[in-house]
């Protein structure tokens, strides 16, 4: 392992991204995500890498899918209201087939809403915000260290299957300060866009038997071919049919339908002899972790099941322990968003909610005083 | 020796009619909204035809000398 | 079956294009394509870039590598683009929507920023996609249909607008005027810097027929007869310039220092620290 240091979210977040390869980044000053923006403009040339400031959230969504167009990784961030903005372009990355990672450090919304306390409210904007069907790779860390591990398999996810991946971080973990070991760079794996070299103009997208993204090569390396917004096949137009649209839409979505085994992630805490498991996310899973732990020591049979991937969210896992548990109670730093799903996949097993959408943070007492409650 | 010859790709014209109208030879007319050569004798292959035709379908081609 | 410049520089397959019958766009995009060629520039270092409308279709049928991005944001995925590789090509081919409505905010700070970029705006005054609304380059008092009695909008002037907003390189061409126009292109592309070039078309379908500016013939006549160059138009009194258009180089400077240099040089800086 590499050295210790004391280290914020969103620092976590840019030095796991340039550990992953990042040398570009493009967005726009909001608070709680600033930081990201700050330390890549300090940190970005000293690698070689290249910092935009742009002249809004768009710009630095659709800047970053372009230096992605060129071969080079590329990370835009944002919180809340620019997160509604960077919606057109997390659309326009997953129907042009463009890896880029998207950081959304929430805060409360809608509008300008609580600036800028703490909130998970964007959980179900970032897998529908923009319009239309399309596959979504969403993944929430809780801690600094996870913040800077999993901004590496944001990228690794983006490259490998040639999509957007949104980083949904909270301003819990984005402003919170933890010691962590730097991992030694041969301790991490590091994913790298497939090119195929015989690849033809023509057949740009041509698509390998068995998998689920192209592999043109970046521009500027030899290849001419087009990319864009409309539904395309592997000429990289658009054919015309209503067959090669479903085709195309159909391989866009089996990017993430087809490899869940590989996207989906999630923490399982005392779930072996569970009686009420409680589900939860991100920041607010900090809480609930706590408030298991004490739950445990007052005699209380509670476990804890924290998707770290939350979109695909880990549906066939929640299934199997809605085998086992009695209960289930979602905790949330929102109005119930993360429930919905949960009550989707919990069959007959009660669901309940404590949720926190003011400003403050989900109190493990809170959580606690539920548990005690439903035990 | 280069010399030019004035070729017409049919499928690709629209029949704007931009060609015949600033042709300084009147040597094209539009016929059942496509472009044809009327009087190619008084063609000087100055190219005003191919610089503004929209759609690629009117060009001078080199040929050899000797060719048709 | 095509010439040895749109077999060099098209995608025959994609040919013939969707544009209306004399529609300006296509002697545009070949004019692009011409003084690509002129430039003798490596296709494998050429990018275009374009948004959404008319204009943005010609991406498709250039053959280099072609990005054909989202409403108004073409400028931005450019910028995004150069920055990343400075030594590739960026030229844009947007439209008067496109680039000065809902992507004027990305059209004043590439021109701020000095980034070599080549903006062609195909200018149409129109949005034709949609099928004949104003633009903000529609002459107040034409109608559209947002504008069924006669638009009130005033007017951006493309090359003003860019100078405005610190261009190096702003220039005005006409469909019209094809070896002239091409040259402003060219030149555009060779400068090391932001370059505008704001290219008159004509859109007979829709400007032309609701202000009744005749069929395309009319519409290019207009232009020969009305279009004056720069040079000559330096030399008239205002009241011999009424009604008139100019087109030509309106500003060069090479010398001013351009964005991605600027940034190579920081990076430089740093490694020597």
């Amino acid at each position: 392992m590499g050295k210790k240091v004391l280290m914020q979210g969103n620092e976590a977040c840019v030095m796991g991204a340039i550990a992953a390869g990042m040398r570009f980044f493009a967005g726009y000053p909001i608070t709680p995500s600033t930081e990201i923006a700050e330390i890549s403009a300090q940190e970005l040339p000293k690698v070689g890498g290249r910092f935009l400031q742009m002249e809004d959230e768009i710009s630095g969504a659709a800047a970053a899918i372009g230096a992605s167009v060129a071969g080079v990784k590329a990370m835009t961030a944002t919180s809340g209201p620019g997160f509604s903005l960077k919606q057109e372009h997390i659309g326009y990355a997953a129907e042009a087939e463009i890896p880029v990672v998207v950081v959304d450090v929430q805060r409360v919304g809608p509008s300008t809403g609580l600036p800028t306390s703490p909130a998970q409210g964007d959980l179900m904007q970032a897998r529908w915000g923009t319009h239309g069907d399309h596959p979504a790779i969403v993944i929430s860390p809780a801690t600094v260290k996870e913040t800077y591990l999993e901004a590496v398999r944001c990228f690794n996810l983006a490259e490998k299957y040639r999509t957007p991946v949104i980083f949904l971080m909270d301003e819990m973990v984005g402003h919170l300060r933890e010691g962590i070991e730097i991992p030694e760079a041969d301790e991490l794996e590091v994913i790298d866009r497939t090119v195929n070299k015989n690849l033809t103009d023509e057949q740009a997208y041509a698509i390998p038997e068995g998998k689920y993204a192209p592999e043109m090569a970046p521009f500027g390396e030899g290849m001419h071919y087009n990319i864009s917004g409309l539904f395309h096949d592997e000429t990289g137009f658009p054919r015309g049919t209503a067959q090669s649209y479903e085709k195309f839409m159909n391989r866009l979505l089996d990017k993430v339908e087809k490899n869940r085994a590989d996207i989906e992630k999630w923490e399982e805490r005392f779930l072996d002899d569970a009686e009420i498991a409680v589900v939860s996310f991100g920041g607010a899973a900090r809480s609930a972790e706590e408030a298991v732990i004490e739950a445990r020591k007052q005699g209380i049979k509670a476990g804890l099941f924290r998707p770290i991937t939350v979109w695909p969210f880990p549906e066939k896992a929640l299934e199997e322990l809605a085998k086992k548990v009695k209960r289930f109670l979602v905790v949330e730093n929102n109005a119930g968003q993360m429930v919905i799903e949960v009550k989707a996949h919990a069959g007959n097993v009660p669901v309940d909610f404590l949720g926190r959408f003011n400003g403050s943070v989900v109190d493990p007492d809170e959580v606690l005083a539920k548990l005690k409650e439903e035990a | 020796m280069v010399n030019k010859r004035l070729i017409i790709n049919e499928k690709w014209c629209k029949g704007c009619g931009i060609c015949v109208a600033f042709c300084p030879k009147q040597v094209l007319v539009l016929k059942k909204g496509k472009v044809t050569k009327a009087n190619p004798d008084a063609c000087i292959k100055c190219g005003q035809c191919e610089q503004r035709c929209p759609d690629y379908a009117i060009y001078l081609e080199k040929v050899e000398e000797g060719a048709n | 079956m095509a010439s040895e410049l749109i077999n060099n520089t098209m995608r025959l397959r994609n040919l013939p294009h969707i544009w209306c019958p004399g529609c300006g766009n296509g002697i545009l995009m070949r004019d692009v394509a011409q003084a690509i060629t002129n430039l003798g520039l490596d296709r494998d270092k050429v990018v275009i870039v374009s948004g959404i409308g008319c204009s943005s279709r010609a991406a498709g049928y250039m053959n280099y590598n072609t990005l054909h991005t989202t409403h108004g944001r073409a400028i931005a995925f450019a910028t995004g683009i150069k920055m990343a590789k400075p030594e590739l090509t960026v030229i844009v081919i947007t439209g008067d929507g496109d680039s000065s409505a809902i992507g004027g905010n990305h059209l004043i700070h590439a021109a701020r920023r000095n980034i070599d970029l080549t903006v062609v705006v195909f200018n149409n005054n129109i949005y034709g996609m949609t099928g004949g609304q104003f633009s903000p380059t529609t002459p107040t008092g034409s109608f559209a249909t947002t504008a069924p009695y006669g638009s009130i909008d005033r007017t951006f002037d493309l090359p003003t607008l860019a100078m405005g907003a610190g261009a190096t390189y702003a220039a005005r061409g006409s469909a019209y005027h094809v070896p002239q126009t091409t040259k402003l292109i060219q030149d555009g592309i060779a400068h090391k810097g932001f370059a505008l070039i704001d290219c008159m078309a004509v859109c007979p379908t829709y400007y032309g027929r609701k202000n009744k500016k005749g069929d395309a013939v009319k519409m290019m006549t207009w232009q020969k007869e009305n279009v004056v160059l720069k040079a000559k138009a330096d030399t008239m009194t205002p009241e011999e310039l009424e009604g008139k258009a100019v087109i030509g180089c309106f500003r060069n400077e090479p010398e001013v220092p351009e964005y991605t240099a600027e940034y190579t040089k920081l990076i430089e800086r740093l490694k020597k620290a």
